[in-house]
């Protein structure tokens, strides 16, 4: 298993109806990533080129959430559902920074906005059709996001609708007494072209929500709920051809997909063919090969192609390195004493060896040293380092001085707990060991099961208390870039639930509350970008986190492969864009 | 009276060769276990099994020594060994060189030679201590059993076959995963250590309580239980000093059969990361470990896939030997 975008759970802490399955982060095979690495970075275009045809050969080391839109978190299932859908705004297909601002997609403009930020208006592009010929409505979004509302039906899908929209007690189409099952009162149709959104409280980032898969148009007619993910209905450049749930699935061109509506699709490649479930170290070797155009994860490739690919001066120069929306960094849990004390906690900060956790993720190629939470890859994020120590390899002394002042002269002891799958988090827990003994604090390693373990374990904050886990080691990747994207589920304290299934593992501050909500409602940009710098910069103040790795990715790229660049909006290559010279 | 090891009955057994030999000179009786040793060193390959069995215990108590002379702390990092891009060392068949002798591990550099040595602590500890459970519950309940016969044996051999048609793997997964630390007093390594030599013994003894109970119900009937039962000794005298000591040799056979497989389970365990916690060296943590480095460097899954191998070998071979000069029946 490799790069997944996190399940993220509900964004304020109201429903708790999403029990995580928690696929936090990338993972074993994953991250790694080369700063040397040859090819353009994240800059320009690699291979461009304009030349339609041929078949272009994707490969998934596991499966995808859903391939319906309205139940699907993955970062590269997003990237993907361009190819078979529109929503009413996407990311920009376009190289570096670039592809992290937003454009209409369905709709013609960005949204509009009234009310003080609680109501929100799109007017949808003329002539956009399903697969079928018929016509896309505005009823078509609406039914779309209210289904993904329903999260008995639609586990997966992020649940930001559920949160923000004024829903009146609404819970499903399924359930809705009215005949055109259009009953939600949040969402207002008031010609086949305009869609209204009315929210509980003002979102300046709405137009984020509105790129969400959710909004791709579902025609009511062929919804068949759970099975519809067997044959999505599209709206893009193409359709599905066949689908074996699990195995494999062929996407042909959509004879129904007007170019003329949509300025944003190359569409280059006749067909796509994926296949499931693969072997991540045959993905590799394939792509090496040349019998594999895309490994989908996008996260890059494991540790054993890396060793090869880097070794190897003409693979080397294939490859790209992406710098990702995540990092891998350890709570550090003030519900445990003597963590509870904050000097104890910057002891921490101070005696951590950061080169030893960028070893554990892959060395350079794995990331850069994090010296704070956001990664810079985020717009508007600043870099800054509240803990300074020569070469980030730790210091010593510092660390005395703050146990002085804890009033732990002589070091303590508590608990460091990771993913019992994740290697790279176990090499993680193991040198944090080694160098926090050097000051005198002494870690146990703790390995829980990945599955469980912000449900059960580190994500509970009453079995964390309990058992004395004082360091948490976890990682975190962006819904979408943006401060509130990246920021609001790892540290709103409103978010944790004594119930489990946290992804916010330690951060308690009513401060750094404020600042957030200070956000969520600053119109301006420029602000509202230097807010989530201000709640980044509290959360490091108060040592809450030890900011560990900004992953990069190792992406290869196969010579057959052409229009290739990396987008920010998903750190992956973009495939949208992506075109093949193999007929 | 007694029935001791040298009974008749026991010598008759075993009779060709003991009366074939025996013919020309003073006809001397042997003991069982001498005959036995007779065969045994006959027996090249399980020799060969016994001696590296001793190899490997003096290696598992003499591992400070060895270490301290031929490696490194096994918890110590080698950054300096590693290259910072490729992860693993840059030297031949992942750095494997006079000054470590298996080579490092990838990321951090430990030394896999020292890591291997230790893993041997752990590995026999856990595999003799478990079968040492197992037969002590298979035998008490088999020779009961076997005894008592009636409603005692049905009740027995079903728990046995309860035991036996458990999913052992799952089972130990799961409760090694819910245990908490600091369970009986215990906490970290020794708690995690008594835990899995308590699942696997609590699962594996009903292999040897079968095969005790079957020679416990055909010793019943023989004449000196007879005999014994005949002139007033007690139930308990008659399990203890009648049957058990004739029950010593293929509890034997069958604890050294028992060992390989509990060194695999435990292996196992350590596989799944439910086993002995990082950063404690175990021979199957390693395994664990290596699988994603076996491409680049494959020395990582070698010797401590090599260390299990040897083990399990020499455990396999001797305890067929064993058998084969204790019970010749069985060849």
């Amino acid at each position: 298993m490799r790069h997944r975008r996190r399940f993220a759970a509900a964004a304020v802490g109201t429903v708790a109806v999403l029990v995580l399955a928690a696929c936090g982060g990338g993972t074993s095979g994953g991250t790694s990533g080369s700063g040397t690495g040859g090819g353009t970075g994240s800059g320009g275009i690699q291979n461009p080129s304009d030349a339609k045809g041929g078949t272009l050969r994707y490969a998934n080391s596991g499966d995808w959430d859903s391939l319906d839109p309205a139940d699907t978190y993955y970062a590269y299932s997003w990237n993907f559902v361009r190819l078979y859908g529109r929503a009413l705004v996407m990311f920009k297909s376009a190289p570096g920074a670039d592809g992290a601002t937003l454009v209409p997609d369905l709709a013609e403009s960005l949204g509009k906005s009234s009310d003080g930020g609680k109501t929100w208006t799109y007017t949808l592009r003329k002539g956009v059709k399903f697969e079928d010929g018929t016509p896309v409505t505005s009823k078509d979004v609406k039914y779309a996001v209210e289904r993904s509302l329903d999260k008995a039906t639609f586990p997966n899908g992020p649940t930001y609708f559920n949160d923000f929209l004024d829903l009146q007690g609404y819970t499903s189409p399924y359930q809705d007494p009215s005949p055109d099952k259009l009953g939600l009162k949040a969402i207002e149709t008031p010609d086949d072209s305009t869609i209204v959104f009315t929210l509980n409280k003002p979102f300046s980032g709405f137009d984020y929500f509105a790129q969400l898969p959710s909004t791709i148009p579902v025609p009511q007619a062929k919804d068949t709920g759970t099975k519809y993910k067997e044959h999505v209905v599209s709206t893009g450049p193409y359709m599905f051809q066949t689908n074996d749930l699990g195995k494999s699935f062929t996407m042909v061109r959509n004879p129904n997909w007007d170019p003329a509506t949509d300025p944003n699709r190359k569409a280059l490649p006749d067909q796509i063919d994926v296949a499931l479930n693969v072997n991540s170290d045959d993905i590799d070797n394939r792509l090496v090969s040349g019998d594999l155009d895309v490994a989908i994860e996008g996260s890059g490739v494991g540790p054993s192609a890396q060793g090869r690919i880097l070794a190897d001066q003409n693979l080397k120069a294939n490859t790209d390195s992406s710098l990702q929306a995540r990092i891998w960094f350890t709570v550090l849990n003030s519900d445990v004493a003597p963590l509870d004390n904050i000097h104890c906690r910057r002891a921490v900060m101070y005696a951590a060896d950061k080169t030893g956790y960028q070893r554990a993720y892959g060395g350079s190629t794995g990331g850069d040293i994090a010296t704070n939470l956001m990664p810079p890859v985020i717009p508007g994020a600043q870099q800054f380092d509240t803990y300074p120590t020569p070469n980030n390899a730790g210091d010593i002394a510092k660390a005395k001085d703050e146990l002085n002042q804890c009033g732990q002269p002589n070091g303590f002891s508590t608990n460091i707990s990771y993913r019992a799958e994740r290697p790279k988090e176990k090499a993680t827990a193991e040198t944090l060991q080694q160098s926090l003994a050097k000051a005198g604090i002494n870690l146990t390693i703790k390995p829980f099961p990945l599955n469980d373990y912000l449900k059960l374990y580190a994500g509970k904050p009453d079995y964390a208390k309990a058992n004395g886990l004082g360091l948490m080691v976890y990682g975190w990747g962006a819904d979408w870039p943006d401060g509130y994207g990246f920021l609001s589920q790892i540290v709103d304290s409103r978010t944790i639930r004594a119930t489990g299934g946290n992804s916010n593992l330690g951060v308690r501050d009513p401060a750094v509350d404020a600042i957030i909500d200070q956000a969520v409602n600053e119109q301006d940009q420029t602000k509202r970008q230097q807010d989530w710098v201000d709640v980044d910069k509290k959360v490091m103040d108060d040592a809450y986190m030890l900011p560990g790795i900004w992953a990069k990715g190792l992406l290869y790229r196969p010579q057959n492969l052409t229009n290739v660049f990396i987008t920010n909006g998903f750190q992956m290559y973009d495939y949208l864009a992506l075109g093949t010279t193999r007929k | 009276m007694t029935a001791p090891l040298e009974v008749p009955g026991a010598a008759e057994q075993a009779a060709p060769e003991a009366v074939t030999e025996g013919m020309g000179s003073a006809i001397q009786g042997r003991s069982l276990w001498q005959i036995a040793w007779r065969r045994l060193r006959r027996d090249k390959v399980a020799l060969a099994g016994g001696v590296v069995i001793v190899l490997l215990v003096l290696v598992a108590i003499l591992a400070p020594v060895i270490v301290a002379l031929l490696g490194h702390d096994p918890l110590e990092f080698h950054y300096d060994q590693i290259d910072p891009d490729l992860q693993i060392s840059p030297g031949p068949f992942g750095g494997v060189s006079g000054q470590f002798l298996f080579g490092v591990e990838p990321v951090n550099g430990r030394d896999i030679f020292s890591r291997v040595v230790y893993g041997a602590r752990i590995s026999l500890l856990v595999a003799f201590l478990a079968t040492l459970l197992a037969v002590i519950i298979g035998t008490v309940a088999g020779i009961v059993a076997g005894y008592y016969g009636g409603w005692v044996d049905s009740l027995i051999s079903r728990a046995m076959d309860v035991f036996l048609a458990f999913p052992v793997l799952l089972f130990a997964l799961a409760l090694a995963g819910v245990i908490p630390d600091g369970s009986f007093g215990l906490s970290g390594d020794t708690l995690r250590i008594v835990v899995i030599i308590a699942i696997i013994g609590f699962t594996s003894w009903p292999y040897i309580g079968r095969i005790i109970r079957g020679q416990a119900l055909s010793l019943r009937e023989r004449e000196f239980v007879d005999a014994a039962r005949s002139l007033g000794a007690r139930t308990p005298r008659i399990l203890l000093t009648e049957m058990l000591p004739n029950l010593i040799a293929p509890m034997l056979v069958y604890a050294t059969l028992l060992i390989p497989t509990n060194i695999l389970f435990e292996a196992a365990l350590s596989f799944l990361s439910v086993g002995i916690r990082p950063p404690t060296p175990s021979w199957g943590g390693m395994l664990s470990d290596a699988t994603h480095w076996f491409q680049i460097a494959p020395n990582f899954m070698l010797f401590p896939g090599l260390a299990i191998f040897v083990t399990v070998l020499a455990f396999n071979l001797f305890g067929d030997g064993l058998r084969d000069a204790l019970d010749p029946r069985t060849r």
